[in-house]
């Protein structure tokens, strides 16, 4: 025991990653499955919404079909991945996603956004996230009840097809945003993929996740050591 | 394993948002179910002054008011060529007739400017309607004595419709070969759809195929699901919009 300690307080400070570990492989299997289905959802939507989609493609069925079905599952793997042992990263994610601290508010700003010290995500990928899911749920309980209208009177079904819309409409632009600050960022988008981000970006996006990581790697190495 | 985020730095005391926006969302939706009808009203209104033309401008763009959609109850959008359109009407006549298309260009021709209105909500003004009065088609066959309704089939081969004699007398009623200023699209059931202005979208049967005299009318397609034989605008289906006349 004696010597382990000593051992620890003779060994100079623990050589930093030139890269930090941004998503585990749930998370990127999580997303990738997502995107896909959410992907499908926009194209199959598309075209049973827009007439001249509805026109050129044809087999209203089959995409009324698909676009069901990728509805139905569009929450699964999620649920999945939040569910056993595979999620711990993913829960601590979610977690990171849903809490807001008061000066968060101030990064919407851009002239005082500089000042902030933000953590693995910034307010815009949290809000983001929160209203991307929540979004889904409402066109998944609003699609349900145009798939099968028929226990349900004309009323509901005329304010769920409003419902539908908008929300469709409005769950797409937040994914097109998603997209297009992905293709500005082809780095982070990198990390959806590799699952690590280098240091020189984290430092500047996300510098209070930096020293937190650099924090857990350091009390992780040092009982490593120790035993 | 403790699963608490460690927030080193400047985030302290973060408040938990997650939950309280998720269920802001679902309350969002559920209040635009229930307001959604008179909203989508407002908003075909306010859009309507923007867009001169059906489906055009800013309507375009956002979801909901103003333009068509395209609705089938089957998987494809049938088509009949314009040489191969025959349309039928039997039943209870004196003389069972078949149309062409260019019978019935040949019959006298009445143009109506009147809004579409879809029970889903959306409303498409001031479409252009070209086509003939049922009425004449009515008088050219013969309507037997014991003929009290009058039924419609489309050649997509699922959906029915239907209209009582004396709602299909009425002078708003036409076999539209014409719509939006061109031949009835295939899309909006050319080449020839029946165009009943004072009532829901759903009667107005598009790919007309034949017509039949009938006592009394079996319901059509919808109203097996749902919506009002009897589909006024603004007086049926818990609806309150305002009439096309």
């Amino acid at each position: 025991m004696d010597e382990a300690i000593s051992q620890l307080t003779e060994r100079a400070p623990a050589p930093r990653a030139v890269s930090l570990r941004r998503f585990d492989v749930t998370e990127r299997v999580l997303h990738w499955v997502t995107a896909l289905d959410v992907l499908t959802l926009i194209v199959t939507g598309a075209i049973l919404y827009f007439p001249s989609f509805s026109v050129r493609v044809g087999q209203r069925l089959l995409i009324e079909n698909i676009h069901t079905l990728s509805g139905i599952l569009a929450l699964v793997p999620l649920l999945v991945a939040l569910w056993g042992r595979w999620g711990v990263m993913l829960r601590k994610d979610v977690m990171r996603l849903t809490r807001f601290d008061q000066r968060e508010w101030r990064w919407f700003d851009r002239t005082r956004r500089m000042k902030l010290e933000l953590g693995k995500f910034n307010p815009g990928q949290k809000l983001n996230a929160i209203f991307s899911i929540s979004g889904l749920v409402v066109l998944l309980g609003t699609g349900l009840v145009l798939r099968f209208p028929n226990p349900f009177p004309v009323s509901i079904r005329q304010g769920v097809t409003f419902v539908h819309d908008w929300f469709a409409f409005l769950v797409a632009l937040l994914v097109f945003g998603h997209i297009g600050f992905a293709l500005f960022n082809p780095r982070a988008l990198w990390s959806m993929l590799s699952g690590r981000i280098d240091r020189l970006w984290a430092e500047r996006h996300a510098p209070a996740w930096v020293r937190e990581y650099d924090l857990v790697e350091e009390r992780s190495q040092q009982e490593r050591s120790l035993h | 394993m403790d699963e608490r985020v460690e927030h080193v730095g400047a985030l302290i005391e973060p408040k938990r948002i997650g939950r309280r926006l998720f269920l802001s969302v679902i309350g969002l939706g559920a209040v635009g179910v229930a307001l959604g009808p008179g909203l989508l009203n407002i908003e075909s209104k306010f859009l309507g002054v923007f867009s001169k033309k059906p489906g055009t401008g800013i309507a375009s763009l956002v979801p909901g008011a103003s333009q068509f959609r395209i609705y089938s109850v089957t998987n494809t959008i049938p088509f009949v060529a314009n040489d191969a359109y025959r349309l039928r009407v039997g039943g209870l006549v004196h003389t069972q007739r078949t149309l062409s298309l260019q019978d019935l260009k040949n019959m006298p021709a009445t143009l109506l400017t009147k809004d579409f209105q879809c029970v889903t909500g959306w409303r498409v003004p001031n479409v252009h309607w070209k086509g003939v009065m049922l009425r004449d088609l009515l008088d050219v066959v013969g309507v037997d004595q014991r003929a009290k309704a009058v039924e419609f089939a489309s050649f997509d081969g699922t959906y029915t419709e239907s209209l009582t004699l004396v709602e299909a007398r009425r002078s708003d009623v036409i076999i539209a070969y014409e719509m939006l200023g061109a031949p009835v699209a295939p899309e909006h059931g050319g080449p020839v759809r029946l165009y009943v202005a004072p009532m829901y979208g759903y009667k107005s049967a598009k790919w007309l195929k034949s017509i039949n005299l009938v006592k009394a009318a079996q319901p059509g397609f919808w109203e097996q699901n749902g919506y009002e034989v009897e589909g006024w605008i603004g007086r049926s289906n818990g609806r309150s919009d305002k009439p096309v006349d």
